[in-house]
């Protein structure tokens, strides 16, 4: 047995210092300048030189928007099962499991009810950090349930989405959640109850092309990517380069597609006002 | 002569010799008996090449530019057909189509993809891939046809909904959601049938129904071969691959609870005998049209929303409380 084992990785060892120092810095998505963390921790996760709304997590999702302490999850064991039997250079069961250990959740759509300033409402919240937020028979089925449960209750729901789109493992079962979600919503629209979307970065596919262009009131965050089919797509298709600020959600708002664009410390404020008009 | 796919070329060969020496016309017994086996020959070639066809290939007929088109299957099974055009808000969309028509003495709306046949054709028709503004039509044209009471028929044909700067422009997102949205509840029997190619939310768009029937070779899928095969295996000979794995064949269809019917065609594919096909889709048509007609609105919607609602698998472990 070799004793000169070379160590994976090939390059000399990174000492925790050169680690923790480039942990404090960050590069924004959108103006590209190195910003430090802590500033944008600070700011909601907004960058300070733009004005881009970093993703946020689930749960500071909902920390921003509910009362403290008020926010209860639904039905959270609610499974994913892989009914194509789907593999590529990985099996679907593999991808699933791996994820679900690293997010500590079951699929990318988490439910539940919480008070906004005191106003019971139900909320949806798309986890991107699960396989691109990517819409399969579990985003469906919970999302189904929380606009029956807003329904049944009367209350306003919340839906705040960042999806790749539909999820391309679940095939044709996936592509059907949208009909299926779209079908909730419409139900949900008959009985006058309020369905609010916010559009978060990115929001792509079968997530645009339902749900989240469905609301009564459609709110994007500040320069979030919004679309149906993906920037490369199109430019490989029509062999053009794509005007500045394609598909940000000041795009959408100048071309008649979402309501308004408010920025992340003022969200829960307008989202309370805007309730107190639709119920 | 017809177009022959490459995994056609068996047949290709059998069918050369046949017209070759028929074309001689020579009265001879021994050639008369040549021609009689070749022809017995080509079928159960035919038999066997497309007993066991793969989903790539299925996905090469149900693109075949021979195949039949919404504007083909009107002509053939329904009169007086009356194509309706614009959106009313921005143009008129060419890639699809709509109007109103009678189909046994019944009138209704049909709309479909159009992919258009000749090159000049599908230039005009972008190919089969709706803008926003096809999307608009198409629901315009639903409104009528429930204001009017009008039962709904849509054909399934297209690559998909076109990725543009002026489709991102105008909604294409928002064109298609709606459609979803509000098929899911208009009152009226609705009918859609996969023709040809079912292009993801650009197919669905058009595709939500009481009854999803689907030609034999037809496909319906989230996302093409191609798109799947760049996305998860970076690698374009990982394309046939992907079309199996997808699951987005009629009989995969069926089997997963997503379509009520498979259409049979007839062999080789319904391009190779139109009127036959189209025999069969309007018989489908009658049967399920019948038990649809003989329901309520409220009926109607209930047994949609059902079939929805149930739509996708998961799992879920519930604990007993004691």
């Amino acid at each position: 047995m070799a004793w000169f084992k070379k160590q994976k990785g090939n390059g000399p060892p990174t000492s925790p210092r050169s680690k923790s120092v480039e942990g404090m810095w960050l590069k924004c998505n959108h103006c590209r300048e190195i910003v430090y963390r802590k500033e944008v921790d600070r700011n909601n996760k907004v960058c300070p030189k733009c004005e881009y709304h970093f993703p946020i997590s689930v749960s500071e999702r909902i920390a921003l928007l509910t009362d403290l302490g008020t926010f209860k999850e639904w039905d959270a064991n609610v499974e994913p099962s892989d009914p194509l039997e789907f593999t590529d250079s990985r099996s679907y069961r593999d991808r699933l499991k791996s994820q679900q250990e690293k997010t500590g959740r079951k699929d990318a759509l988490v439910i539940g009810e919480g008070t906004i300033n005191g106003r019971r409402a139900v909320l949806a919240v798309f986890d991107f950090g699960f396989m691109g937020g990517s819409m399969g028979s579990v985003v469906g089925e919970k999302f189904c349930r929380a606009a029956e449960k807003a329904k049944a209750g009367n209350l306003p729901l919340v839906l705040v989405t960042t999806s790749g789109g539909a999820r391309m493992q679940e095939g044709i079962l996936s592509l059907m959640q949208m009909a299926r979600t779209s079908a909730a919503a419409a139900k949900l629209g008959e009985a006058r109850v309020p369905f609010v979307c916010i559009l978060a970065d990115p929001t792509f596919g079968g997530v645009t092309a339902s749900i989240a262009m469905l609301g009564d009131v459609i709110i994007a965050e500040p320069k979030a990517l919004i679309g149906f089919a993906g920037p490369r797509v199109i430019e490989q298709t029509i062999k053009q380069q794509l005007p500045d600020e394609f598909q940000r959600a000041e795009f959408l708002r100048d071309h008649g597609m979402v309501d308004m664009i408010v920025e992340r410390k003022h969200l829960k404020e307008s989202l309370s006002t805007l309730l107190s008009h639709l119920s | 002569m017809r177009d022959y796919l490459e995994f056609e070329k068996p047949l290709r060969e059998i069918e050369e010799k046949i017209e070759k020496l028929a074309a001689a016309g020579s009265p001879k017994h021994s050639v008369q008996e040549e021609l009689r086996k070749l022809k017995t020959r080509l079928a159960q070639e035919e038999v066997e090449l497309y007993s066991k066809i793969t989903p790539w290939q299925r996905t090469q007929l149900a693109r075949h530019a021979q195949r039949p088109s919404v504007l083909d299957y009107v002509n053939s099974f329904c009169r007086d057909f009356q194509e309706l055009h614009g959106d009313r808000a921005f143009a008129d969309d060419r890639a699809i189509v709509g109007g109103f028509a009678r189909f046994n003495d019944q009138s209704i709306m049909i709309i479909g993809h159009q992919k258009g046949r000749t090159l000049k054709e599908r230039m005009e028709r972008n190919f089969g891939m709706p803008n926003p503004e096809g999307y608009r039509k198409a629901l315009r044209l639903m409104r009528l046809a429930e204001k009017f009471r009008r039962p709904i028929i849509t054909f399934i044909d297209t690559p998909g909904a076109y990725p543009g700067i002026g489709a991102e422009e105008r909604g294409q997102a928002e064109a298609i959601a709606r459609n979803l949205f509000v098929m899911s509840r208009l009152a009226v029997p609705i009918i859609s049938v996969v023709i040809g190619e079912g292009g993801s939310g650009g197919a669905l768009a058009l595709g939500v129904a009481d009854r999803v029937l689907m030609l034999e070779h037809s496909i319906y899928s989230v996302i093409s071969p191609e798109g799947c095969a760049a996305i998860l295996w970076d690698d374009p000979a990982k394309v046939p691959d992907a079309a199996a794995t997808l699951k987005m064949t009629a009989e995969d269809l069926y089997k997963l609870g997503v379509i009520d019917e498979v259409i049979p065609e007839p062999a080789g594919g319904a391009h190779r005998d139109p009127d036959t096909a189209a025999k069969r889709i309007a018989k489908s048509f009658t049967t399920h049209l019948s038990h649809l007609m003989d329901l309520t609105p409220e009926q109607l919607l209930a047994t949609r929303d059902e079939k929805y609602r149930k739509m996708g698998v998961v799992l879920e472990l519930t604990v007993q409380k004691i």
